[in-house]
């Protein structure tokens, strides 16, 4: 019965993973970027959740409040940051990037400190089913993340501004023959990556309810490797990636000989699928037209 | 009235000067063509009339607008769009979503299926694979569906560059009827080719680009019997 549990467990880490990993992939896909500062986006996210849970005590208001607030911050990175650098070397964008990253975590830790802030949104309890003891909070957090994930792909798949995205994503030349505005489209995927990482940042927070200013760098980092494992660019291949690294981390954690190796466990998968298939598992690699 | 007018275009690649200052204009109605060999300057300059390639110098009127400095989506906007070179048409998306995000100005979902539909009547054989990806496509049916997909936006000006490229000489003839057909329902046309005898017959100007310079113009006709195009892209 452990195992369930364990799976329960990969599949709520893994979907927090992949709706990260989704941003990574749409920005990748959309706008030709790594955005390294995804991972701290999230880190705003739990702080903006911890300054309204204080102020509020309400946690629908501060999820509503921090999605907005992380919206607006990654529309006005993208502005102020990644739009003059457009057609710029693939470097200096990323390594823009890598700087919005530590401009976000030192502004953070000027503004809270060092020390881990405790962020308490709400105590769920568990549940048991016959032998089964299941943390509330994980159901909540895959049954979220899988609605999420419903939602985006239905919204790529049948509204226009989807397919506009799936467009760009393609042939930029192509879509603005169509009269769709580019830096639109791009504007609009920081905005929903942002959205995205809000909602992780607070399932995160669900999870382990302390909040620092390096906070959004493991599960940015992770879902990193589960958007390349999946393959960069592909949305079922972030979701998918995201999923498998969850399960993975939360199977290696169970086996007490391999436990401690549990991130470089994670990592070697990225090294060995990259090795098999350097497209990632559903990346497809795409035809280069002049 | 000319639609189109371009004056004293000049474009730079680095240090390379691509066009070198070209005017030429579209009159409402008419069949236009620059033809002219590889690298003559024909894509850029369809390029930078539509807003693609930016750094580009000179005077780019369309329908009474100064579009010089717009970009691309904006001029679409005014009612041109292209058919670009290669006809880039979405590989991963099928037939009916690229002919959808060809109607992406348009507002009204029932004008947008009737529209569609007109496509297919045009086109029976985009009709029969509509559910089908764009890159599974044969050469043809892409060309078909780059003009149907440019169609939807119902230009004042549609610009074909190279429509006639990688085609048998069945679907060659077919694409100039298509374009030719277009033009009698009301659309003008700006049009690039390489294949000098077939556009030209269907033009009522042509351009002729040579290094980035115009060097002769006329009516299609005039041309067809210009003893230097004659020998120059008609084969004696």
């Amino acid at each position: 019965m452990e195992i369930i549990t364990t799976i329960i467990n990969g599949l709520s880490i893994g979907g927090i993973y992949a709706m990260i990993a989704l941003g990574y992939t749409m920005v990748y896909g959309i706008a030709k970027m790594l955005n390294f500062a995804h991972g701290d986006i999230i880190m705003v996210g739990g702080y903006t959740i911890y300054v309204t849970m204080n102020l509020t005590g309400h946690p629908l208001i501060a999820i509503a409040v921090a999605v907005v607030f992380c919206v607006i911050l990654g529309v006005t990175i993208e502005k102020v940051a990644y739009k003059p650098l457009r057609g710029a070397s693939p470097l200096a964008v990323l390594i823009t990037a890598i700087g919005v990253s530590y401009l976000l975590q030192s502004l953070a830790q000027i503004v809270f400190g060092s020390a881990p802030k405790m962020v308490r949104i709400a105590d769920m309890g568990s549940l048991k089913i016959g032998s089964l003891k299941i943390q509330v909070y994980t159901l909540v957090t895959l049954v979220c993340t899988i609605i999420v994930m419903i939602c985006l792909t239905l919204f790529v798949k049948l509204t226009k501004t989807g397919r506009a995205m799936l467009a760009t994503s393609e042939d930029k030349a192509a879509t603005q023959l169509m009269g769709i505005s580019v830096n639109r489209i791009i504007t609009i995927t920081f905005a929903i990556g942002s959205a995205l990482a809000a909602l992780a940042g607070l399932f995160y927070l669900l999870k382990a309810p302390s909040i620092s200013n390096t906070f959004g760098s493991m599960p940015g980092i992770k879902a990193f490797t589960a958007a390349v494992i999946g393959g960069i660019g592909s949305i079922p291949g972030a979701m998918l990636g995201g999923f498998l690294l969850g399960i993975v981390e939360c199977i290696s954690y169970k086996i007490p000989i391999i436990a401690p190796y549990t991130d470089a466990i994670e990592f070697l998968i990225l090294i060995v699928i990259l090795l098999v298939k350097p497209t990632g598992i559903l990346g497809k690699r795409r035809r280069e037209k002049v | 009235m000319a639609l189109l007018e371009v004056e004293n275009l000049e474009v730079y690649y680095g240090v390379i000067n691509a066009l070198k200052g070209i005017s030429f204009k579209v009159n409402e109605g008419e069949i236009v063509t620059l033809i002219g060999a590889n690298g003559a300057g024909k894509t850029t300059t369809m390029q930078s009339v539509v807003g693609l390639l930016s750094s580009k110098s000179g005077n780019i009127t369309f329908d009474g607008h100064d579009i010089s400095k717009l970009p691309c989506d904006k001029i679409v906007k005014l009612g041109m769009t292209q058919v670009p070179e290669g006809r880039h048409i979405f590989q991963e998306l099928t037939v009916y979503e690229n002919l959808l995000l060809g109607g992406f100005l348009l507002k009204d979902q029932k004008i947008i299926k009737e529209d569609i539909n007109m496509i297919y009547e045009r086109f029976p054989r985009l009709y029969e694979r509509k559910n089908q990806i764009g890159g599974t496509l044969s050469g043809g049916e892409q060309q078909m569906l780059a003009i149907g997909r440019a169609l939807m936006s119902k230009p004042k000006l549609l610009m074909l560059d190279e429509p006639s490229m990688g085609l048998s000489p069945l679907l060659v003839d077919e694409v100039f009827d298509i374009i030719k057909t277009i033009n009698n329902e009301g659309t003008t046309i700006l049009l690039v080719e390489q294949n000098a005898g077939k556009s030209l017959a269907i033009s009522d100007r042509a351009y002729v680009l040579e290094n980035g310079r115009i060097t002769l113009s006329g009516t299609g006709k005039e041309l067809m019997s210009s003893e230097e195009v004659k020998k120059a892209y008609l084969g004696g």
